[in-house]
């Protein structure tokens, strides 16, 4: 079925054929046409990585296998979300290792963009828990892990679905007593000093993530919000409880207009969400969705941003060049762009995959509504920091970037490259993100 | 592919030597534009456009030589543009126009003829092919350039406004007929711009410059508003020139 579709920023649609395989065999043989295709899960992906103009996307959903779950390892269908996952392994005490922003992404998905979450300078990314999955590349179905196809297996994790379709995934679970999250909130005045206290004491918590002011400038320029949990044990809460979380309680019903979201309306909204925390806050007990996925409270809150959509900037840098961070949110601050409350976050070390988007350091990710004339060049201004950081931004956010920059941001691209040639030779998997970023011919 | 902001790699631009057509090339370049299809009449300008444009940053600029008085040709010129691309053609600009001289245009058929053909007939048929051709690909851009002078006919000019005319109403249908292909139309309405098709004409307020203009469409790629105005104030320009009562239009658009 042909149907436009979008990334979540709701830029840059196009029109792609729709197909539902429901097993191995079904992708094998869409893959076998020769046409050029895609895969696509939930459409979390802020800009063009699943979608393919003109070609097949194939929509993994149909993937919906869940398998007992055993000593903690589970063998999951590459279009279950992790809300579905959750749903199942929560009650019974298991926990996904690595979540991102939002339960409502497929396990498909977070292979594609190898997701982090607020764990990730402690536990590392999603591929760290996969351990071993089937990918259907065109001219063979394969088990790729660590131990087999090695090579294949690193190049497929945070390459947006262009080494192969994955069908399912085997992951290792957490344990977990309660659903429940053991929280401390800090407030800071400006950018040095909630930077200063992650580098001292974020080691001491399993989840830490700041939100921070992007439009205040001068002597509060960066003042944040430090939010830093561990789950409750079953010692820790009177009644530990197994529940999974509960679906969206308030859903955007119409795309609002595109002028509600303005400088003026988020810097009120910022100024407002800062003033409400308290200084300093320790030990509140939080549901576990509540604390790593506030935005799945609100369904569609995309449509927010009305019509014109947005784009969301998420880039990291390493320790060394820290500075980075100020620089940009310096340079964001003085342009007086919209800027929401954007996520500063610690990383741990990367992992062995050439696109994966981790590296030790740290991360920003901004949500910018579209519309302000300056914004493009002030993106193009933000990526020339970010290269001389030796830092890099994220292509599942990304929706902008000069393709002439792909290389210097992953300077392992030639690795990936390398074996996307042996295993897809034609270019049959493609996306318009890939044409726009040119990493695969034609 | 165009990226969040509209800004497209790949464009074909059909009457690229016009000197709006040459600003809006540069900026585009400058941003994100890396292969060109600059479609004219004229060799010599082309080759200065593409010149340019290669100046501006693109990469690879091809070009097209066509007469806007054949509009039985206009399919093929667009099938040359597209397969001299060879790639996705994220953006389609039609800057095809000729000002004429209405007072000695008006009582002779063959220019009137001509005028109505090279404003109207062509690009008309130009879009029926772009359309097919962007629609099949599941996504891509169209860029006409109107005029304000589509809003409402004067005296002193009403062969070329009604021709303009003409034109925007089949782009404000054809918008209309794109909803849900992935294929985004706009028709950008600017004022006087000073260029070398309106050397000579008096400048009424709000005339610009060919750069004034490519900045407005640059802004404009990125809100996919089907009308843009340049300078945007003409927006409210047009709204008072539709309802001004005919008798007091007539004194304000035809005094010399």
């Amino acid at each position: 079925m042909s149907e436009v579709l979008v990334g979540w920023g709701g830029r840059t649609p196009s029109v792609s054929t729709v197909r539902v395989p429901r097993s191995e065999e079904d992708v094998a043989r869409e893959l076998s046409t020769g046409e050029a295709m895609i895969a696509r899960g939930l459409g979390r992906s802020y800009g063009d990585a699943a979608q393919l103009s003109g070609g097949v996307v194939l929509a993994n959903r149909g993937l919906s296998h869940i398998g007992p779950i055993v000593d903690g390892v589970v063998t999951v269908g590459a279009g279950v979300s992790l809300d579905e996952l959750l749903a199942i392994a929560l009650p019974q005490g298991w926990f996904v290792p690595v979540t991102p922003g939002t339960r409502q992404v497929t396990i498909g998905g977070a292979v594609a963009a190898d997701v982090h979450g607020k764990n990730h300078h402690l536990d590392g990314s999603f591929a760290n828990y996969v351990r071993s999955m089937r990918l259907i590349t065109p001219e063979a179905t394969l088990l790729v892990s660590p131990h087999e196809e090695p090579e294949l297996f690193w190049a497929t994790m945070g390459a947006m679905g262009l080494t192969g379709v994955v069908t399912s995934v085997e992951l290792n679970l957490s344990r977990v007593e309660t659903n429940q999250m053991i929280v401390d909130t800090d407030r800071f005045d400006d950018l040095a000093s909630v930077m200063n206290e992650m580098r001292l004491r974020d080691v001491n918590y399993q989840y830490s993530v700041a939100w921070v002011d992007c439009m205040s400038a001068g002597k509060t320029m960066g003042r944040s919000i430090l939010t830093r949990a561990r789950h409750a044990s079953a010692n820790d809460v009177k009644h530990p409880r197994l529940d999974p979380p509960g679906p969206a309680r308030l859903s955007i019903p119409v795309r609002a207009p595109s002028f509600v979201l303005n400088a003026w309306s988020v810097r009120v909204f910022n100024e407002l969400w800062y003033r409400r925390t308290p200084r300093h806050e320790e030990g509140s007990i939080v549901p576990l969705g509540t604390f790593f996925h506030p935005l799945d409270g609100v369904r569609d809150w995309n449509l927010l941003y009305g019509r014109r959509g947005f784009v969301q900037y998420q880039f990291c840098v390493p320790e060394e060049n820290a500075d980075a961070i100020s620089e940009v949110i310096e340079l964001l601050a003085r342009s007086k762009v919209a800027s929401f409350l954007a996520v500063l976050k610690r990383f741990g070390p990367g992992n062995r995959a050439p696109l994966s988007f981790p590296l030790a350091g740290w991360t920003l990710a901004l949500d910018l509504p579209v519309g302000s004339a300056k914004l493009p060049d002030l993106l193009d201004e933000l990526d020339r920091i970010v290269i001389t950081a030796n830092g890099r931004v994220y292509l599942a956010k990304d929706s902008r970037l000069r393709p002439e920059y792909v290389s210097l941001m992953y300077p392992r691209l030639e690795e990936f490259l390398r074996v996307k040639s042996r295993v897809d030779p034609h270019g049959q998997l493609t996306s318009d993100l890939a044409r726009r970023l040119q990493l695969v011919g034609g | 592919m165009e990226n969040a902001f509209g800004q497209p790699q790949n464009v074909v631009v059909l009457g690229g030597s016009s000197d709006i057509a040459r600003a809006i090339t540069k900026r585009l370049c400058a941003a994100r534009t890396r292969t060109v299809i600059l479609a004219g009449r004229n060799a010599t300008l082309l080759g200065e456009a593409a010149d340019e444009a290669q100046e501006y940053g693109a990469a690879r600029v091809g070009t097209v030589l066509f007469d806007a008085e054949e509009p039985q040709h206009a399919a093929a010129t667009v099938r040359e543009a597209f397969e001299k691309m060879g790639d996705h053609v994220d953006l389609v600009v039609i800057a095809v126009g000729l000002l004429g001289a209405q007072s000695s245009d008006e009582d002779a058929a063959d220019a009137v003829a001509r005028l109505i053909t090279i404003n109207f007939t062509w690009p008309a048929a130009a879009l029926a092919e772009i359309r097919r051709r962007l629609v099949t690909q599941g996504s891509g851009r169209i860029l006409v350039i109107s005029s304000i002078a589509a809003v409402r006919t004067r005296r002193s000019a009403y062969l070329y406004a009604s021709a303009k005319a003409g034109l925007d109403r089949m782009c404000v249908g054809l918008a209309q007929s794109l909803e849900a292909t992935g294929v985004t139309m706009q028709i950008l309405r600017p004022g006087v711009v000073r260029t070398k098709m309106s050397r000579g004409l008096a400048e009424p307020p709000f005339t610009t410059s060919a750069n004034e203009v490519a900045e407005n469409v640059m802004r404009a790629l990125a809100t996919d508003n089907v009308v843009i105005w340049s300078p945007p104030i003409l927006r409210y320009v047009a709204f008072l020139i539709r309802h001004l009562p005919t008798a007091l239009w007539r004194r304000v658009a035809d005094r010399e």
